[in-house]
């Protein structure tokens, strides 16, 4: 159970940079960090002790499989977190090329 | 963009075709291997990255706008979308149904419909995938006030 | 292999910690590949090749676009004084935290030990897979013929990505 401990405090961890912090590429750290960890969570709930990996051998009856679900899930969740990260690097390119820093409160200070 | 020094370009002359191949491979073997269409996508995507950083903007003669990625990336996504359709149209009435028969359980032509998805989404990704780099970090001289 | 995964997941909150704390913008982002590719060993820990290698080639990609953009602009963060509104914003986060810490210790609580099979739906999904999609991989069985319209729209939300990049960088300008 203390693996299940861990895993929140990463979450709790990406959560603190995402509040505090001022510059904008910290913030952009600090959301893919919390990402990591809901993955890492997927991944935890859908193991079993003394299981094999999801492949199907012909040849070679197994009995017990980990859990495919959750592993589709997180597939799908991965190349998305690829997206979403490079949207957020395109926005601060242009308000780096704007404003000329990327402190948050000096950003919201400035009117256009 | 300038390029980068010598030994990076030979190396990447003799590499470059080797990841494309590899690419390939683990897309047409989705459905036996781990792998599947995303990660042979983001796979392929990677060799055009490597020789576009190691050869230079300048010498590939990069054009200052849009390339043709995204018409790739269009017309793979219009692809998966009429195969999702033509189980509709053709087999069954159901949308989205499996209809190509399944051969046997671990050759390279079985499991119905699986591979041609895994080709036309892998296509995709690697088209998405290029054009973000390209639009991030070699067309930046557009952009005026 | 829970002892395993616990002392990698430590040194992946120790590397986050360095990263969110580093003053030199390049070396938080080299930290956060640090968390990147330990996710990659605890995937192949917990009996999962698939995502252990989407994991291992997107965040190379990811490293690729960050550390673009980070040498495109400024490379340090500005040392900041606390100020009232600094400490009303540490305040507000330590409050959070106080708060997540209780909602915890009651799910943690609830889950089933670690290793034993906690989802019921993975009985009827391994029971007829292979007669039923025909292929050998489970994952890619589940992913495209089970779940198939998640990969419809995750599809659809790459393309919707790469428009709103073009958009936003304005690469055709007007003349």
């Amino acid at each position: 159970m203390i693996v299940y401990w861990l895993c929140f405090i990463l979450f709790l961890v990406g959560l603190y940079g995402v509040i505090t912090r001022r510059n904008l590429i910290k913030i952009a750290i600090s959301l893919s960090i919390m990402e990591f960890s809901t993955f890492l969570f997927f991944a935890l709930v859908g193991y079993s002790e003394g299981g094999v990996a999801p492949i199907v051998d012909p040849a070679d009856p197994v009995k017990l499989y980990v859990d495919p679900l959750p592993q589709a899930l997180v597939l799908t969740a991965i190349v998305i977190g690829l997206a979403t990260t490079a949207l957020l690097m395109a926005v601060i390119i242009r308000i780096y090329r704007k404003y000329g820093s990327l402190d948050i409160r000096e950003i919201k200070n400035l009117r256009g | 963009m300038k390029g980068m020094t010598t030994i990076v370009k030979q190396t990447t002359k003799l590499i470059a075709g080797m990841i494309f191949m590899y690419g390939i491979y683990v897309i047409v073997h989705g459905h036996l291997t781990p792998g599947g269409g995303f990660a042979g996508g983001v796979i392929m995507a990677g060799s055009f990255i490597l020789l576009i950083l190691a050869y230079g903007s300048d010498f590939l003669k990069l054009l200052k706008e849009e390339s043709g990625t995204t018409m790739y990336e269009n017309l793979a996504m219009i692809v998966v979308l009429f195969l999702a359709v033509s189980g509709l149209l053709l087999g069954t009435h159901v949308f989205f149904l499996n209809w190509i028969p399944k051969g046997t359980v671990g050759h390279l032509v079985s499991a119905g419909i699986l591979p041609l998805y895994n080709i036309f989404v892998g296509i995709e990704v690697a088209a998405s995938i290029v054009t973000i780099f390209l639009a991030l970090i070699i067309f930046k001289e557009e952009v005026s006030k | 292999m829970e002892i395993a995964i616990s002392v990698i997941t430590g040194f992946m909150i120790i590397g986050a910690l360095y990263a969110i704390h580093a003053r030199d913008l390049l070396s938080a982002v080299i930290a956060c590949g640090i968390v990147g590719y330990s996710l990659v060993i605890c995937f192949l820990l917990l009996k999962a090749p698939d995502l252990a290698i989407v994991q291992i080639v997107v965040e190379t990609i990811t490293l690729i676009i960050m550390v673009a953009v980070v040498l495109d602009s400024s490379r340090e963060e500005a040392f900041t004084k606390l100020d009232r509104q600094g400490y009303f914003t540490a305040i507000t986060g330590i409050v959070i935290i106080v708060v997540f810490f209780y909602f915890m210790k009651i799910s943690v609580a609830s889950l089933d030990p670690f290793g034993e099979g906690t989802l019921r739906m993975a009985h009827s999904y391994i029971e007829g897979a292979t007669e039923k999609t025909g292929s050998a991989n489970l994952v890619t069985g589940v992913v495209f013929d089970f779940r198939g319209y998640d990969t419809l729209g995750e599809a659809t939300v790459l393309v919707t990505a790469v428009l709103g990049v073009l958009t936003i960088m304005r690469i055709k300008g007007k003349k």
